[in-house]
């Protein structure tokens, strides 16, 4: 994968399959050396301790269409290029924290690629699941939260073009706020 | 967050709007977003729908994602389906096909028969 923004893309669609309906992406800038910090929750319907074990084997797959899964496979590598890891803790019935590490400084590490736009996709495509969109760093927070946006909007789908443009603009705000002149490669 | 005051305007825009928009029935475009379909492009595909049918003011058209079909060397993937349920598989797309496909088959109802996977096939 070329860039965050497309894992985040590929690894929440494992949540969506899961049946998630409360769906959590933060992405932090912490520590030293600073490292990038993507985590991934859902309320989904989990896996036990040994797919836990045997997910990241690219030939251990829950679809049914074929026999290999590539999705976390491709994480585990653009984090261990960059000098980081992966760790994914699980429990059936109550859902996975997906968590991937990647030095900031690393000459390897994957840009952030458009994450404004990966977001507002994934809302338009689930409208129906609650989203929690985090940033931070040393400087600033960012939060948006689906469910806080529908108390607003009296009716109006949140996968209303006009609504979803707002919510991509907000991000890409959030996204300057926090990590400006340092990880801004959104524009 | 942001501008809660601009979202208000939006809803209450799109409030008055609503009542005179074609409330026809619904098409529905839905591209494959796999990890296979990403990682051929199916983002750039999803956007291009996104931004023709903007562009056009389109908006009795949704545009979702479903896992993999299956066909992972046609990625990226898209099934559109007409008002009566009607499938068509466009494959190996691109953003520019992706716009070919809203003025063609969404506008002018007419398959765009050199994308699908018919055509792909043979």
């Amino acid at each position: 994968m070329k860039d965050l923004s497309l894992h985040i893309m590929d690894i929440t669609q494992n949540s969506i399959a899961a049946g998630a309906d409360k769906i959590s992406i933060s992405l932090s800038v912490e520590g030293n050396p600073r490292m990038l910090v993507l985590e991934i929750l859902d309320n989904g319907k989990g896996m036990d301790e040994e797919f836990v074990r045997e997910v990241t084997d690219p030939f251990k797959t829950s679809r049914t269409t074929r026999n290999v899964g590539l999705g976390i496979p491709l994480l585990l590598q653009s984090a261990n290029m960059a000098g980081g890891e992966l760790d994914i803790k699980s429990e059936p019935g109550k859902g996975t924290a997906l968590v991937a590490r990647f030095n900031i400084d690393h000459i390897d590490r994957i840009p952030l690629g458009d994450i404004p736009e990966t977001i507002k996709m994934l809302i338009m495509a689930n409208p129906h699941i609650s989203w929690t969109i985090r940033f931070s760093s040393p400087n600033d927070s960012f939060l948006l939260d689906t469910d806080e946006i529908k108390r607003y909007l009296d009716g109006v789908s949140i996968a209303d073009i006009n609504v979803l443009e707002w919510i991509q603009n907000t991000i890409a705000d959030g996204i300057k706020l926090v990590y400006g002149g340092v990880l801004d490669e959104v524009n | 967050m942001k501008s809660i005051e601009e979202l208000k305007a939006i809803r209450d825009k799109t409030l008055k709007e609503m009542s005179i928009r074609d409330n026809g029935d619904k098409m529905r475009i839905v591209v494959g977003m796999a990890t296979c379909g990403i990682a051929a492009g199916a983002k750039n595909v999803m956007s291009a729908f996104i931004d023709e049918l903007n562009k056009r003011n389109i908006n009795n058209v949704t545009v979702s994602m479903t896992g993999c079909i299956g066909i992972c060397r046609l990625e990226p993937v898209a099934e559109v389906f007409d008002a009566s349920g009607e499938k068509t598989t466009y494959v190996k797309l691109n953003a520019e096909k992706a716009r070919r496909i809203v003025a063609e088959h969404i506008v002018n109802q007419k398959v765009v028969t050199e994308f699908t996977i018919g055509a792909a096939e043979r």
